[in-house]
């Protein structure tokens, strides 16, 4: 038996109770939300901070982000992963970008590992909003990997001048390390989507 | 080695922009999708079980009641999460979301001139049974006014966020219910392509309607399924 797909809607501006209820201060649980590790997470703790930009370059205010991504030794917590899952990293976080002044979003995770069949180090994202019928799926990766993004096979797929789209700037500071990427729906600089 | 999963059916899913969906015109991305091979990357997923939930997730008639129930209709709406093959998708997580009966959503952003309902807060979630079953309580859910145009409303309808198995079968859409009048005129249902947009619509069903209690609605979501290819390692 052959069924069709059913179609995908938007998520649409008021997604925050529902979704991300914590983040917006609503009463429900959160089943996840935008820390993904703690002080005892094993692995380089990190912060992935970037904004939504749409076609006139304004941020996006009703932006949903999911991130998805391999533990520090490139581990997925999925039965797919034949190395066995990380109990203690769920590798998963969820963050709108209605509650940050400047509308970024933000993740405190940890520096994922290389997965081990030749990918560089990455964390997967899909992007909601308001205003998309369809979600977009896109990459985060590292520029202090530099030689692991130069034989990284998804990267080499991407046009050379559109590469740099996918990788977060490195910051060292007081708090920590950031990596920093924004994510550019329309543009001459628009971000590389991805069809998976 | 895993199989990978069938690619997104363009035939079936809306396009990045649809102009008469105006929000899409500037921020629907406009290059191409770059093909990407997938990989255990996108073969891995968030799993949540049972036990990731509450009691009451489920059920919207009780799940934020103060001192009383919620107004409006009563419905259930059940069905079953599949993939293209017909495989039942079991212990996949669903959340839902919807406005009250008035066409209010508790969302501090929504304007709309209706009232609150006290005893509603209109999020819900479940994890599918071992054969791929939901169901939730709710009330009705009433259509209310956007911008979008001038006269726009917005039919009834549930939005419904899953994952299955992977982060490649991740899935957010809308339910709608038969015979809405608005359906003809609403940009977001229409902006999914003719002859696939009528799977959001909700089949009434008397056997899903519980005597003296709520009317039932079954509502069947089909997520990407496996294809032939293995993975490329």
């Amino acid at each position: 038996m052959r069924l069709k797909q059913t179609p995908s809607q938007t998520v649409g501006p008021f997604f925050a109770y529902g979704l991300t209820p914590e983040q917006y201060g609503y009463p429900f649980r959160s089943l996840v939300g935008s820390k993904l590790a703690d002080d005892d997470t094993p692995g380089e703790r990190i912060r992935i901070i970037g904004r939504v930009l749409d076609g006139d370059g304004a941020p996006v205010p009703d932006a949903m982000i999911e991130i998805w991504q391999a533990d520090g030794e490139g581990r997925y917590a999925h039965p797919a992963d034949p190395r066995g899952s990380n109990v203690r990293f769920a590798g998963f976080g969820r963050c709108g970008t209605g509650t940050d002044p400047d509308n970024r979003f933000v993740f405190d995770t940890i520096k994922p590992g290389k997965v081990g069949d030749g990918q560089a180090p990455h964390v997967n994202v899909i992007v909601f909003m308001r205003g998309m019928l369809s979600h977009v799926f896109t990459r985060i990766y590292f520029a202090d990997e530099a030689a692991a993004n130069a034989r990284d096979p998804v990267l080499a797929s991407v046009e050379e001048a559109r590469r740099r789209t996918l990788i977060a700037v490195r910051e060292s500071g007081p708090a920590g390390i950031v990596y920093r990427l924004d994510l550019r729906m329309q543009g001459p600089d628009e971000t590389v989507f991805f069809d998976v | 080695m895993s199989a990978t999963y069938t690619p997104r059916d363009w035939s079936s899913q809306p396009p990045l922009v649809f102009p008469a969906y105006k929000s899409t015109i500037g921020r629907g991305p406009t290059r191409p999708l770059v093909p990407l091979a997938q990989s255990l990357s996108e073969l891995t997923g968030p799993v949540y079980g049972h036990e990731s939930v509450d009691e009451l997730d489920h059920d919207l008639t009780r799940n934020a009641a103060r001192n009383g129930e919620p107004l409006g209709e009563r419905i259930v709406v059940t069905g079953r999460i599949l993939d293209e093959d017909g495989r039942v998708q079991p212990n996949t997580l669903i959340e839902i979301w919807q406005a009250n009966a008035a066409g209010r959503y508790v969302h501090r952003s929504d304007q709309h001139d209706a009232p609150l309902d006290p005893n509603f807060l209109g999020a819900g979630r479940c994890v599918t049974d071992d054969a791929g079953r939901y169901r939730f309580y709710s009330v009705k859910p009433g259509a209310y006014p956007w911008k979008n145009h001038h006269n726009a409303w917005r039919p009834n309808h549930i939005h419904f966020s899953l994952f299955g198995p992977s982060f490649a079968t991740r899935l957010i859409t809308q339910m709608y219910f038969p015979g809405d009048p608005l359906l003809d005129l609403d940009p977001i249902y229409q902006g999914a392509p003719a002859g696939a947009r009528e799977r959001m619509i909700a089949r009434f069903s008397i056997d899903a309607t519980e005597p003296e209690f709520a009317l039932g609605y079954v509502f069947d979501i089909v997520l990407r399924g496996r294809g032939a290819t293995p993975m490329e390692t």
